[in-house]
């Protein structure tokens, strides 16, 4: 004998004390499913018999049964479960997570239970115990289904346990996660039946409308969203429709509650005519008895919510919860037919809605209806596709995956609704937009695993998530414009060359490893980091923003810091990059109306002042200053023996000092004007609807090329050029092309693979190298790295950090692009670039 | 890095003997992380001048457990330092290990040179100066030095810049005994600094003691002399000031009978602003606050005290603050009722964070002006939108006030303040959330009232109004 039980259930072994309740689980379910009292009672007081253990060891069997029935896994519980109190606790649990509970009885003989008693070495309870087990479950057993089990099975002897040869796990109805559609998801119909017609053909469907029957558009299927009928004027060809592609196999339906109440009407139950109901009931007037019975039979076998698509795609008429997805019990069905309710009524007397999409989290993409809503608007991945037909708004289908909405208007208003639904859209910018306002700190704070499409598992620690939300809350820009912040670069492995720290030939062996064999060498701009964001009008900022302060766009640093301290200054710059990018057509070549752009800016001093005066001129003042001072006293005393030499060194620290000045020197400027802003750009990360990650390096360098130089224009185009690293001359040109670089006082270049992402045989490769100039980098390592004592310990240097932190937060950045290009909830374009920060406070070598 | 000393005192090699160091000879003594190098630029009868050089490895510097133990031992700016190319505390360690004997009072071939006043010169290069050529003077001329200072620029390229703070300086005097000078060198070369390459412990105050004895008592600059000395580390400073008040104490109480008076000490603005939230608090009867932006956790300690709060919160973004909140309230030594009364815990006004709704009062205490004004709007949404309290009370500056001490409108009074706003701006704000949030509220002066700009700080009491 095979038994079933459903693959989401909480089973309940019930039976007295050597009923072979523990053979039992042990025979038909995996270990890991098994929680035992006796182990718990084992866990917490070291011995599995320990009476006065019990409650807390039932506290922990409670609390290992919540965990894994909210992580949707099936669980044994192993316990004698004799009495109903003993039952109820894990009935409760069973509903709070929306599994279905089924007790599993082994009500067998007294002897045999005293029997097996007996033989037990490790316990030994005596007679009456046993029996009293006995009879206190037999004295419940009549009222197991009354207690909430949905399954009882029992089984009075040993040899019926014996007869088992299975336990079958069935799936529920609603998984179908193994079907992927493409779906056309048409929302609330009401008995529309004209404007479904025109709503399937403008899907490209063939409709016969004098014979309800739709033929659908090949790989398609239609998927219904509930409320077929009433209020409107033909429901039940609406009903004949649906049933035929349902049965079909053309269509997938979940009811709504509507479709409900009609149900219990046709069963003869006590329904009050209204609301609608007494349209559909005239209609169905004189309908034959077997259509009815075909009717009732369609009606009573729909499914309250489908988890379709791998788990990607839920749809229910009134929304799911995510907690609720993939489950069967009693209220899961009551959420999908009728969503949640505050129990306050607002002031046209409707129940006040819970609005579950707001605090929606899931992975699923939920589409629903139930809501009549003018327009539909994305909220965290949900949607709500009832416009309202019958209430004269419109039918609207969406496209899955494509994400494409699809509405015919109503051909009249067939009912006034109780509540205006057609009321104006809000000011505010979109309901996502509104939310937006205001992240919420649960998914940033503490230890975070971020997933990405680059790299899995991003891991941010605590307490470099809690440095970036300081530095997140106290300096950076409004997060709503932080969709992207760049990742760090790490160098060249160091050169073994003798008067080097830094070479293209360690660049040249990196990739070549990797396997990349063509790469670009980029000019290294000395200035700061910035990303610019420029719209094309202040509209623009706030449609595709949801920023509502004046400007275009924004300018800010590495560490999301506004680059520029004064607005004015910044809108400026802004407006003249806008200017160039509108006088040249970029928005038309790139059908968009905003452009984020990774740059460059110019010169070093326009942000790091302090930092310059501070740190390095001071330090070259001092050098300077003392060393000379030095200088002038050896050589006073070039008589004592021993003094030459020290004076010696010290001339060659004083023109060392004098090299440092130079060498920072070289990157200020001062700045008075807005003329004397550079910006460099070098990657065109984003457009509207398109992230750029999938194009050369030599397209963005040619791209952003054409926007770059004249009149006005703050834009300056980097050298670069090609290496081909298989082609050894290709390779020593472009080692002479950095040395003609840094030779001119460049800081050097940046190396990076042919394509923007570049997956190696190890994983991800490095996006960039740097490799920086002898003289720059004395500004790095301080004035007097190049001599020969101190270069050789500056050599040993690991570089392994570095490059891993590159690396995540190269996919962490990219991650929050696409995210936001993809319109997603600005907590998912948040949560990456915050971990960029987060990982930017992670201990590494700075000078790397 | 160098310091020379000169004397023309006849015959001016006797220095040599003094300093226990051969004119005509190199020598080196090791210091940390590098030499100190001794040797003369000139020895004859008429002139002879010693010169310390330093001889410090930057790269051992940084490596050295110097840097390790700083907190900011991940900052670029650590790796490009001026240590190895000034005169500061290092070479006051130079001084102690090159000129040992000298700066104790010992010569041992010619011990009556010791207590024989000189004339001596001394310069040292460069000498970083907190405090300007202003500052040189008022530690060096109390002391009979005439002072010459030349400063010299940050950087010759760029004139804007301008100064640096690096000095050469030459100290000239009349007649000072060598070990006196080396004292007073020894003491006052990181004072002007205002720095020191080690960490400061309680052996500092004893050296701080025997070196400036006989001079730092009657010193008009020996606060700032102590406080910099033993580099702002209060708890030794106040050790530092008492066991010099002993000393001077007892040399006045025998020279007069005048009475100081004691200074009535002020009681400080920010105490106002946190008694009066308190006192208001328990006067609007509230029993659950949570505290936003409660830094070190002042706020928190005062409404401790009262039962009536039966649960507090602080919340800050700083989790540095709220560990020395935590140190201060002693929240581990904390009976257990009272510890469950408070929580510290790290959160941001800008962002939605659950744990901190269901108070009854929210407290913005000095908050508002350290945000953007463009993020307020965030900072609405989340106080009075979503957490949306009974009473929110939130203090800021009156900017009217700050024309008390400057004409200058765009200087605010902390380097973190983004805005100061006036009362009117301030009430205009208040209305504005009223109006969207169902709030009333009352604006109020808090501290010190004048006539004409009004008082200090602000205070508004918001209060929810009941719905329908």
């Amino acid at each position: 004998m095979k038994i079933q039980i459903p693959e989401l259930s909480l089973v309940i072994l019930a039976g007295a004390s050597g009923s072979g309740k523990s053979s039992f689980a042990r025979q038909w379910f995996s270990p890991t499913e098994i929680v035992s009292s006796d182990a718990c009672r084992g866990i917490v007081s070291n011995n599995e018999n320990s009476m006065d253990a019990s409650a807390d060891a039932f506290d922990l069997l409670y609390f290992i049964v919540g965990k894994r029935l909210k992580r949707g896994l099936l669980t044994v519980v192993d316990a004698t479960n004799i009495r109903p109190e003993d039952r109820k606790r894990l009935v409760q649990l069973a509903r709070e997570y929306y599994v279905m509970p089924v007790a599993l009885v082994l009500n067998m003989p007294v002897q045999v239970c005293m029997e097996r008693n007996r033989q037990r070495a490790d316990r030994n309870l005596p007679p009456h115990v046993i029996l009293n087990h006995c009879t206190q479950l037999k004295r419940g057993l009549g009222r197991l289904r009354l207690e909430g089990f949905k399954k009882v099975l029992e089984w009075k002897t040993p040899e019926q346990v014996d007869a088992l040869t299975g336990v079958e796990r069935v799936p529920l109805w609603n998984n179908r996660t193994a079907d992927s559609g493409p779906f056309d998801i048409i929302g609330d119909i009401h008995g529309c039946y004209e404007e479904l017609c025109q709503l399937l053909e403008s899907l490209g469907h063939t409709v016969d409308k004098a014979a309800c029957r739709v033929v659908v558009q090949q790989g398609r299927r239609l998927l219904f969203l509930g409320d077929l009928v009433d209020r409107g004027p033909d429901s039940p060809s609406v009903l004949r429709m649906v049933m035929q592609a349902v049965q079909e196999g053309m269509a997938l339906c979940v009811p709504g509650n509507h479709d409900m109440k009609l149900l219990k009407w046709l069963q003869g139950k006590n329904v009050q005519l209204q609301h609608g109901l007494e349209v559909t009931a005239a209609q169905l007037e004189g309908i034959t008895p077997e259509w009815k019975t075909r009717l009732m039979s369609f009606l009573d076998g729909l499914i309250s919510h489908y988890v379709l698509d791998h788990g990607k795609l839920v749809v229910a008429h009134a929304g799911l919860k995510e907690n609720m997805q993939g489950r069967g019990a009693g209220a899961v069905r009551e959420f999908c037919l009728y969503g949640e309710t505050t129990g306050e009524t607002d002031e046209f007397g409707l129940p006040v809605r819970y609005n579950w999409a707001a605090e929606y989290r899931g992975k699923a993409m939920v589409v629903y209806g139930h809501t009549p809503v003018p327009e539909c608007e994305w909220l965290n991945n949900t949607i709500d596709i009832d416009t309202g037909c019958v209430f004269g708004g419109k039918l609207t289908a969406l496209r899955y995956p494509e994400k494409e909405l699809v509405s015919v208007p109503a051909l009249q208003t067939y009912v006034q609704p109780k509540r205006p639904f057609l009321y104006p859209a809000a000011l505010e910018g979109s309901l996502q937009q509104q939310q937006d306002a205001l992240p919420d700190l649960e998914t940033l704070t503490g230890k975070q695993l971020i997933q990405t499409r680059l790299m899995q598992n991003i891991t941010v620690r605590e307490g470099n998530s809690a440095a970036a939300l300081e530095v997140m809350s106290r300096f950076a820009v409004d997060p709503r414009w932080l969709i992207y912040l760049p990742p760090t670069m790490s160098p060249a492995e160091t050169s073994p060359l003798p008067d080097y720290l830094e070479h293209p030939e360690e660049a040249w062996r990196y990739f070549s490893e990797q396997g990349v064999q063509k790469v670009i060498c980029q000019e290294k701009h000395m200035g700061s980091r910035a990303v610019v964001i420029v719209c094309r009008s202040n509209e623009v900022v706030k449609k595709r923003f949801g920023i509502t302060t004046p400007g275009i766009g924004i300018c800010y640093t590495r560490t999301g810091r506004k680059f520029f301290n004064d607005d004015v200054t910044e809108q400026a710059f802004l407006l003249r990059i806008q200017q160039v990018l509108t006088n040249r057509g970029f928005w038309e070549e790139f059908s968009t109306d905003w452009v984020c752009m990774d740059a460059e800016l110019m010169p070093w001093n326009a942000k790091a002042q302090v930092l310059l005066q501070q740190q390095y001129a001071a330090t070259g003042a001092a050098a300077r200053n003392g060393l000379a001072q030095a200088v002038a006293a050896l050589q006073q005393a070039t008589a004592v023996p021993g003094i030459p030499g020290l004076l010696s060194a010290y001339t060659e620290r004083h023109a060392m000092a004098e090299k440092f000045t130079a060498a920072y020197g070289r990157y200020c400027r001062e700045v008075k004007t807005l003329d004397d802003y550079q910006l460099a750009p070098f990657h065109l990360l984003a457009t509207a609807g398109n992230t750029w990650f999938n194009q050369t390096h030599e397209w963005h360098m040619n791209t952003i090329a054409r926007y770059c130089g004249g009149e006005n224009n703050p834009m300056i185009a980097t050298s670069w050029i090609l290496a081909d690293l298989a082609d050894e001359n290709s390779r020593n040109a472009a080692t002479a092309w950095w040395m003609g670089l840094t030779a001119a006082g460049g800081e050097g270049m940046v190396v990076k693979p042919e394509q923007y992402v570049t997956q190696g045989a190890k994983g991800l490769v490095q996006p960039a190298l740097k490799i920086r100039g002898t003289e720059y980098l004395r500004i790095i390592y301080g004035p007097e790295y190049t001599h020969a004592a101190h270069l050789s310990r500056l050599k040993k240097r690991g570089l392994q950090a570095k490059r891993s932190l590159a690396l995540r937060e190269f996919a962490l950045g990219v991650e929050a692009l696409e995210s936001f290009v993809a319109g997603q909830p600005l907590r998912h374009v948040h949560a990456a670039v915050f971990g960029v920060l987060a990982l930017e406070s992670e201990a590494v070598d700075p000078r790397l | 890095m160098l310091l020379t000393i000169s004397t023309n005192r006849f015959p001016a090699t006797d220095l040599g003997y003094m300093l226990h160091k051969h004119p005509a000879k190199w020598q080196s003594v090791s210091v940390k992380n590098g030499d100190a190098h001794i040797f003369y630029t000139e020895a004859t009868d008429t002139c002879c001048t010693c010169a310390l050089l330093l001889d410090i490895d930057p790269v051992a510097l940084v490596r050295g457990d110097a840097g390790a133990a700083a907190p900011d031992a991940f900052a670029l700016e650590q790796y490009v330092n001026d240590r190895p190319y000034v005169s500061a505390s290092l070479m006051s360690t130079a001084i102690a290990k090159a000129f040992s004997s000298a700066l104790n009072g010992k010569c041992k071939d010619k011990p009556e040179l010791v207590n024989e006043p000189l004339p001596l010169t001394i310069t040292l290069a460069v000498v970083p100066v907190k405090g300007g050529k202003e500052l040189l003077e008022n530690l060096f001329v109390p002391l009979g030095y005439q002072v010459e200072a030349t400063q010299h620029m940050l950087d010759e390229q760029f004139p804007v810049w301008g100064q640096s703070r690096y000095f050469t300086v030459t100290l000239t005097h009349a007649a000072v005994t060598l070990q006196t000078m080396l004292a007073h060198l020894y003491v006052l070369i990181p004072v002007m600094d205002n720095d020191k390459h080690y960490w400061v412990n309680s052996e500092e105050v004893q050296k701080l003691l025997d070196k400036g004895t006989g001079w730092l008592e009657q010193h008009p600059m020996k606060q700032l002399i102590v406080r910099r000395y033993l580099k702002h580390q209060t708890a030794l400073m106040s050790n530092a000031l008492d066991q010099l008040l002993q000393e001077e104490q007892a040399a006045t109480a025998a020279e007069t009978e005048g009475v100081v008076p004691e200074e009535v000490p002020k009681v400080r603005l920010h105490d106002v602003r946190l008694q009066t939230v308190c006192d208001r608090l328990l006067a609007l009867g509230v029993g659950t606050v949570l505290d936003m932006g409660c830094g070190e956790g002042k706020l928190l300690k005062l409404l401790m005290k009262h039962a009536q709060f039966t649960r507090i919160a602080g919340a800050d973004v700083s989790v540095r603050s709220l560990q020395i909140a935590a140190d201060k309230l002693k929240t581990d030594r904390m009976p257990e009722r009272q510890r469950n009364r408070l929580t510290l815990l790290q959160s941001s006004v800008t962002y939605r964070d659950r744990r901190l709704d269901g108070f009854e009062a929210v407290v913005l205490v000095e908050v508002i002006e350290h945000l953007e004004e463009s993020r307020l709007d965030t900072l609405q949404k989340n106080i009075f939108g979503s957490m949306a309290p009974a009473r929110v009370l939130i203090t800021t500056p009156n900017k009217e006030w700050n024309r008390r001490f400057t004409e200058d409108d765009t200087v605010m009074r902390h380097s973190d303040h983004r805005f100061e706003w006036t009362r009117a701006q301030f009430a205009a704000w208040c209305a504005g959330i009223c109006e969207t949030y169902g709030y009333t509220c009352s604006v109020e002066p808090l501290g010190q009232e004048e006539a004409q700009y009004g008082a200090p700080t602000q205070l508004a009491v918001f209060t929810q109004q009941p719905q329908n």
